[in-house]
C-alpha cells in the first residue's frame, strides 16, 4: 500500500510536469489547428532561463526559487511570441503542413542553437527552493515534488480563470472556435494568438524548471522525450481540449511511473507511443474531446 | 454611409464579382437579391474585410476602407451578421453577446446595448446562461443579430438571415430587422435569397447575377418588373 502510495505520488508529479507541456500544445493547437513541435524546446529554454537566472539569485530560498521560475517564464513566453510572430505568422494563409514542417524547423533550430551557446554536455540544475522532506506516514514527499504540485496547481487555477472568466480568454475560445466570426465582431485573432503562444510558452518554461528541480542535469536535448510524451497526453486528453491536456498529462505520469516500477520497466519510454496508437485506434478525438459536430 | 464602386473579387482564377457598384444612404434599408452563386455573400465578405478585393473602392462614410482589416472595420460601426450566423457555438449567449461588445470599454454602454438586445429578442434573455450550440437556428440567429448590434453599429449587413429557419420565425426576424432600421436608425445592406422577403422590408434593391448587378431599383418597381418576376418572385 505504502509503496503503491509513494509510486501514485511520483507519478502524478511527472505527470503534473506532462500536463504543463500539453496546456501549450493543445492551446495552440486551439486557436491555429496546428502542432507546435518546437514547443518542447521552449521546455528546454525554460530549464536554461532557470538555470542563469539561479545565478543571480539566493538558492534554496522560497523567494528566490519563485523569482527564478517567474523569470524563466516571462523569458519563454516573450520567445514564443517572437516564434509565432517570425516563423508561422507569414504562413498563415498558406497550407498547414508549411507551418508543421517550419515548426520542426524551429526546434532543430532552437536544439542546435542551444548546443552552441549553452555547450552539448549537460549541466547541474541548482537546488531552488529550501530542501525538506514531508512524511505523510511512510509516504515521503520532497520538496520538489511539493514544488511540482503547488506551481501546478496554482497555473491551472489561474489558466482556467483566464480562459473562463477574462475577456481575453474568452475570446480565445471564440477565436478556436471561429476566427471569421472572431474577426468580425473586432477581436485581432493575431493579439489572440500571440496571447496564447505567451500563455503556453509561459507553463512550458515552468515544466522546464520543475522537471530539471527533480532530474537535476540539463541538456539542450532534455526536451525532446518529456516533448513528443506531453504531446501524447494532449492527443490522450483530447487535443485542443484545455482539461483534457491535464488528464492526459497526469494519466500518463501515473501510468509511466507504475510501468517504471513493474519488472517491465526496461519498456518504460515506449508505453506513452504505445497508449498514443490505442488512443487514435479506439477514440481518436481523446478521453475528454468530442467528435466535432457542426449544426446546419 | 456606404458606397461600393466598381468592386472586383476573385478567388484564385475564378472572376466572383466583376465591378460591382452600389449605395446605401444614410437610415435605408438595401437589399441585394440574385439566386446561389451570384456573388451576394462575397460582396458583403469584401465590404466588411473578410475577402481581399483585386480593384475596385468601398466608401464607409466618405473614408476608403477597401482592404482594411475586418477587426478594423467593426471599430468605424460596421457590422457583419454573416451566412450560417457564425455563433461561437462553445460559448454561452452571455459570453457570445459580450464578445459582440469586444471593443467597448464602457460597461454602462455594453449594459444599454445588452438591455436593448433583450428588447428586441427576449428570447436571448431567457436563454442567458446555455451554450450557444444548443440554441435552435432562429435562435442563433437572434443571437448572431444580438452580437452585432452589441458593438452599438451605425451600418449592419445581414446575410441571408432566413436560411434554416421555422418560416415563423422568418416573420419575426424581419419585423425585427425593420425595427432596428426605425429605431436606431441603423442603416442595412440585407442579402436574402428569399426575394420576396427581402424586397417587402426594404427600400431599394439591387439584383446580382454572376458577379454583375444587372438591374437596380426601388423595391416597389423591381417586384413589378417582369424579369425579376420570372426570375425570382416565383413567376406570376
Amino acid at each position: 500500500m505504502t509503496e503503491f502510495l509513494q509510486q501514485l505520488i511520483n507519478g502524478l508529479s511527472l505527470g503534473a510536469i506532462y500536463a504543463l507541456i500539453a496546456l501549450g500544445y493543445t492551446m495552440v493547437y486551439g486557436v491555429l489547428r496546428f502542432i507546435n513541435f518546437a514547443h518542447s524546446d521552449i521546455f528546454m529554454i525554460g530549464a536554461f532561463a532557470g538555470y542563469y537566472l539561479s545565478k543571480h539569485f539566493p538558492r534554496e530560498s522560497m523567494g528566490g526559487g519563485l523569482i527564478v521560475l517567474a523569470g524563466a517564464m516571462i523569458i519563454c513566453a516573450l520567445l514564443g511570441i517572437i516564434i509565432e510572430r517570425l516563423a508561422y505568422r507569414p504562413l498563415r494563409d498558406r497550407s498547414k503542413l508549411n507551418v508543421l514542417i517550419t515548426a520542426i524547423g524551429m526546434s532543430l533550430l532552437l536544439e542546435n542553437a542551444g548546443q552552441f551557446f549553452f555547450g552539448a554536455n549537460p549541466k547541474a540544475f541548482p537546488v531552488l527552493f529550501p530542501v525538506m522532506t514531508i512524511k505523510l506516514g511512510a509516504v515521503v514527499l520532497s520538496s520538489n515534488q511539493m514544488a511540482v504540485f503547488i506551481v501546478t496547481i496554482v497555473v491551472l487555477v489561474g489558466l482556467r480563470f483566464i480562459v473562463m472568466r477574462t475577456k481575453i480568454g474568452t475570446a480565445m475560445r471564440a477565436v478556436s472556435f471561429n476566427p471569421v466570426a472572431a474577426s468580425l465582431v473586432g477581436i485581432n485573432n493575431d493579439i489572440v494568438i500571440s496571447f496564447t503562444f505567451g500563455l503556453g510558452s509561459a507553463l512550458a518554461a515552468a515544466g522546464g524548471i520543475l522537471y530539471s528541480l527533480n532530474y537535476q542535469a540539463i541538456d539542450p536535448l532534455m526536451g525532446i522525450l518529456p516533448g513528443m510524451k506531453a504531446f501524447v497526453a494532449a492527443v490522450l486528453g483530447g487535443i485542443g481540449n484545455i482539461p483534457g491536456a491535464a488528464l492526459g498529462g497526469l494519466l500518463l505520469g501515473v501510468i509511466e511511473t507504475f510501468f517504471n516500477g513493474s519488472r517491465w520497466s526496461t519498456y518504460t519510454d515506449a508505453i506513452a507511443f504505445t497508449l498514443l496508437i490505442l488512443i487514435l485506434l479506439f477514440r481518436p478525438a481523446g478521453l475528454l474531446g468530442k467528435a466535432q459536430v457542426e449544426k446546419v | 454611409m456606404l458606397e461600393i464602386k466598381n468592386l472586383t473579387v476573385n478567388y484564385g482564377a475564378i472572376c466572383a464579382l466583376r465591378g460591382v457598384s452600389l449605395e446605401v444612404k444614410q437610415g435605408d434599408i438595401v437589399t441585394l437579391i440574385g439566386a446561389n452563386g451570384a456573388g451576394k455573400t462575397t460582396t458583403l465578405r469584401a465590404v466588411s474585410g473578410l475577402l481581399k478585393a483585386q480593384s475596385g473602392e468601398v466608401l464607409y462614410q466618405g473614408r476608403n476602407i477597401t482592404n482594411l482589416p475586418a477587426h478594423q472595420i467593426v471599430k468605424l460601426g460596421m457590422s457583419h451578421v454573416p451566412e450560417g450566423r457564425m455563433v461561437f457555438a462553445n460559448l454561452t449567449v452571455l459570453e457570445n453577446l459580450m464578445m459582440g461588445a469586444y471593443l467597448q470599454k464602457d460597461k454602462t454602454v455594453i449594459q444599454q446595448e445588452m438591455d436593448y438586445v433583450f428588447g428586441i429578442f427576449p428570447r436571448l434573455k431567457e436563454r442567458l446562461k446555455q451554450v450557444a450550440g444548443t440554441l435552435s437556428g432562429g435562435e442563433q440567429q437572434m443571437l448572431a443579430i444580438g452580437r452585432a448590434l452589441m458593438s452599438k453599429p451605425k451600418f449592419l449587413m445581414l446575410d441571408e438571415p432566413s436560411l434554416g429557419i421555422a418560416p415563423l420565425l422568418v416573420k419575426t426576424i424581419f419585423e425585427k430587422i425593420v425595427e432596428i432600421n426605425q429605431q436606431q436608425g441603423i442603416s442595412i445592406l440585407l442579402v436574402e435569397q428569399n426575394a420576396n422577403l427581402a424586397l417587402e422590408i426594404s427600400r431599394y434593391g439591387y439584383v446580382l447575377e454572376t458577379g454583375r448587378i444587372i438591374l437596380q431599383d426601388e423595391c416597389a418597381a423591381l417586384r413589378q418588373n417582369p424579369q425579376v418576376k420570372s426570375a425570382y418572385l416565383g413567376g406570376m
